[in-house]
């Protein structure tokens, strides 16, 4: 290491290389608040340790198959809700949302004959359009997002259900086999746990690449290494131990490809940096040439066409469209999810792995107690908690960070 | 553009915030190659005129012409677009941001696949430039002194080689290095041809750079000086009396016994 490195020329700055410097830097960061995705991993392992002493089902395989099941369609409804949340601001009609969007599918597709994906489509233009709304009332009127969504929450009513209140899916169509039994290929399954690791060490090694050509300190090829590695390691242990059941569901396969979408978007994109500023500080990326207006509406069209999206999920998953269909937890699940992943409620903090971490956390707590027999009452109770759990600890952590300089 | 030519021209520009008229009939012109300092007291309107030409505020009435044509400064954006870049007084960076994500806000090299690598490397360069100790640009704004962010502020609006730079209190909290740094980045600025709107509140550093001096008095035009006017007229054309608190002062000073 030379002192010529054009980002290590302050001598008060440690400068943490190799494993065991990550490795300090990474305690240093969660001292100071910068929790990021530990708390939703500490609280997983609690909650398999109790559930799993409680009642060893819930371990098996194929109940966490089932789990996996069940998670894909509130945890994209959780992914448009970070959207929001990066912001700082909230939708609170996403549940609706999803219920009128798969009234809409049921509606259009079994009701109309129109073609399946036809039916899909609109119901999820239906969610752009209801999130465009919301933009324009933010926007034009100063309207905080609170209120208006909470309106769309008792307007968006399934009078398009009629008197019956239901309406079946057909069993045999691909809607349904997709929420129900469609199982990813082993191989697939295989590559799917491969791959993130894999690109890690590409990326990274063209980074580090880069990174000595341009003169700047990167961190070694050991930390690259164990990372790529643990991920890896871990993925293919998930994969394997699903496997010894029915195996990895392909509705939470597309779920997963929408987390990595938007990630990349927010953390590689113009629009996802001009997101974390218009959430971190409003003003200031409006004087940078931000259109702040742009950027929120962006925000709640995607929210509410991915709850949309989310309800298609939820109706494949129970072969209907119902007039129950994003009542109940489903709000609460949505949110607590994204903000027990670590999206902050206060905006310009998050990302989009935590409604995929968040969803796990919120599934297995509800698949556990249900193993126990619990009503769905005292269900609501717990992940209630849960949430106030979460949201305590992003408050303080907001306050460790304030008083480290970390934001 | 020559040195010389006329960049920014305003007439009879009016701000109100409702009922308070922070600016009335202000007249302005900026050349090519010329440091104009605006200076005045506290509450005077330098910020909000400022503002104004950044497209943060839209005047109330008057006229703003830009290398001879009009135009209307409807947001931040459009003011960028032109090459009108502004260190505000309150900064406005994104705490929650590191350095080079402030630096390039809204400016992001490759939009749909960001390039760390470069952005990084001129961040480098221009805070080297700027002589700024900084301990790392991949750290957010939330941890770096006061100072520290006035100079990731000021590296910002030289990014994008902007026509006229202004800047409002650029030196506030600045040290003794970084504030030499910055008047002679406000000459090599000048020498390039652009032009620069400095407000500060330290006559030293404005007879320093300064070819002509701008005084506004509780929102209007107070007369325009050159850096060859002696400290009393410009005391008595900021406070608006030749008899004031610094006179007083200055007079009280004088005639204690050593
Ligand atoms: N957004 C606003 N709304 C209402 N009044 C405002 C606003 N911004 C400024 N003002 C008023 O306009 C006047 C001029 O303010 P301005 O910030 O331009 O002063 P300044 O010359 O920059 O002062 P300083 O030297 O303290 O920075 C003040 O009386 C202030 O109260
Ligand atoms: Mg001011």
């Amino acid at each position: 290491m030379t002192d010529a490195q054009l980002d290590r020329a302050d001598s008060r700055v440690r400068h943490d290389e190799g494993l065991s410097g990550a490795l300090r830097a990474f305690i240093d960061r969660v001292r100071s608040g910068d929790l990021g995705m530990l708390p939703v991993l500490i609280g997983l392992a609690l909650i398999t340790l109790v559930f799993s002493t409680l009642n060893p089902v819930f371990l098996a395989p194929n109940n966490l198959v089932n789990l996996l099941f069940d998670a894909a369609a509130i945890g994209l409804i959780s992914l448009g809700v970070v959207c929001v949340l990066l912001l700082g601001e909230i939708d609170l009609s996403i549940g609706s949302m999803s219920g009128l969007s798969s009234a809409l599918v049921g509606v259009l597709w079994v009701n109309s004959g129109l073609p399946m994906m036809v039916a899909i489509v609109g119901a999820v233009l239906a969610g752009a359009a209801v999130g465009a709304v919301y933009g324009v009332l933010r926007n034009k009127f100063e309207m905080p997002s609170f209120v208006a969504t909470l309106a769309g929450l008792l307007g968006l009513q399934l009078y398009l259900l009629g008197s019956t209140g239901s309406i079946n899916l057909p069993y045999t169509s691909p809607l349904v086999k997709f929420g129900q039994i469609l199982i990813m290929p082993a191989w697939l399954s295989y590559l799917a746990a491969i791959l993130p690791g894999a690109f890690m060490l590409y990326s990274g090694l063209k980074t580090m690449q880069r990174r000595r050509a341009a003169n700047l300190f990167s961190p070694g090829l050991s930390v690259l290494l164990v990372k790529a590695g643990v991920i890896t390691v871990a993925l293919l242990a998930c994969v394997a131990y699903l496997e010894q059941g029915r195996g990895v569901p392909y509705m939470f396969g597309v779920f997963t490809l929408f987390v990595v979408a938007l990630d990349y978007a927010l953390r590689r994109t113009h629009w996802g940096r001009s997101m974390f500023a218009v959430g971190g500080n409003a003003e200031a990326a409006r004087r940078s040439g931000i259109s702040v207006k742009k950027i929120r509406l962006s925000a709640f069209m995607l929210c509410s066409s991915l709850a949309a999206l989310g309800g298609v999920f939820a109706a494949s998953r129970l072969a209907s469209a119902s007039q129950q269909a994003g009542t109940g937890d489903v709000n609460l699940n949505a949110i607590a999810a994204a903000v027990i992943g670590g999206t902050s409620l206060f905006g310009g903090r998050g990302s989009a792995w935590s409604a995929l971490l968040g969803i796990i956390v919120i599934q297995a707590i509800s698949n556990g107690l249900t193993l126990l027999n619990l009503s769905s009452s005292l269900r609501y109770m717990i992940t209630g908690a849960v949430l106030a759990i979460a949201v305590i600890v992003d408050s303080l952590a907001r306050r460790s960070r304030a008083s480290h300089g970390r934001a | 553009m020559q040195k010389g030519d006329l960049i920014l021209k305003l007439r009879g520009v009016t701000k109100q915030f409702g009922a308070v008229t922070a600016l009335q009939d202000i007249e302005l012109d900026v050349h090519a190659g010329e440091v104009v300092a605006l200076v005045g007291d506290n509450g005077a309107g330098k910020s909000t005129l400022i503002k104004t030409l950044a497209g943060v505020h839209q005047p109330t009435s008057g006229s703003i012409e830009w290398c001879g044509k009009p135009v209307t400064l409807d947001s931040p954006g459009t003011a960028l677009e032109l090459g009108i870049a502004t260190v505000f007084q309150d900064l406005a960076l994104c705490e929650n941001l590191d350095v080079v994500a402030n630096l390039f806000l809204g400016h992001e090299l490759n939009p749909w696949a960001l390039d760390e690598v470069e952005m990084e490397v001129r961040a480098w360069t221009l805070l080297q430039e700027l002589a700024a100790r900084i301990p790392s640009v991949r750290k957010p704004i939330a941890s770096l002194s006061g100072g520290q962010r006035q100079t990731v502020a000021i590296a910002r609006s030289l990014l994008l080689d902007p026509k006229i730079i202004m800047l409002d209190e650029p030196t506030a909290a600045l040290g003794v290095a970084q504030t030499a740094e910055v008047l002679n980045l406000i000459e090599r600025v000048r020498d390039r041809g652009h032009g620069v709107i400095l407000i500060s509140h330290n006559m030293e550093d404005v007879r320093a750079v300064a070819d002509r001096i701008v005084v506004l008095r509780l929102g209007q035009n107070n007369g325009v000086f050159t850096a060859e006017t002696s400290h009393q007229d410009l005391v008595a054309a900021i406070t608006g009396a030749t008899d004031n608190s610094v006179s007083r002062r200055m007079a009280r000073k004088l005639g204690e016994p050593a």
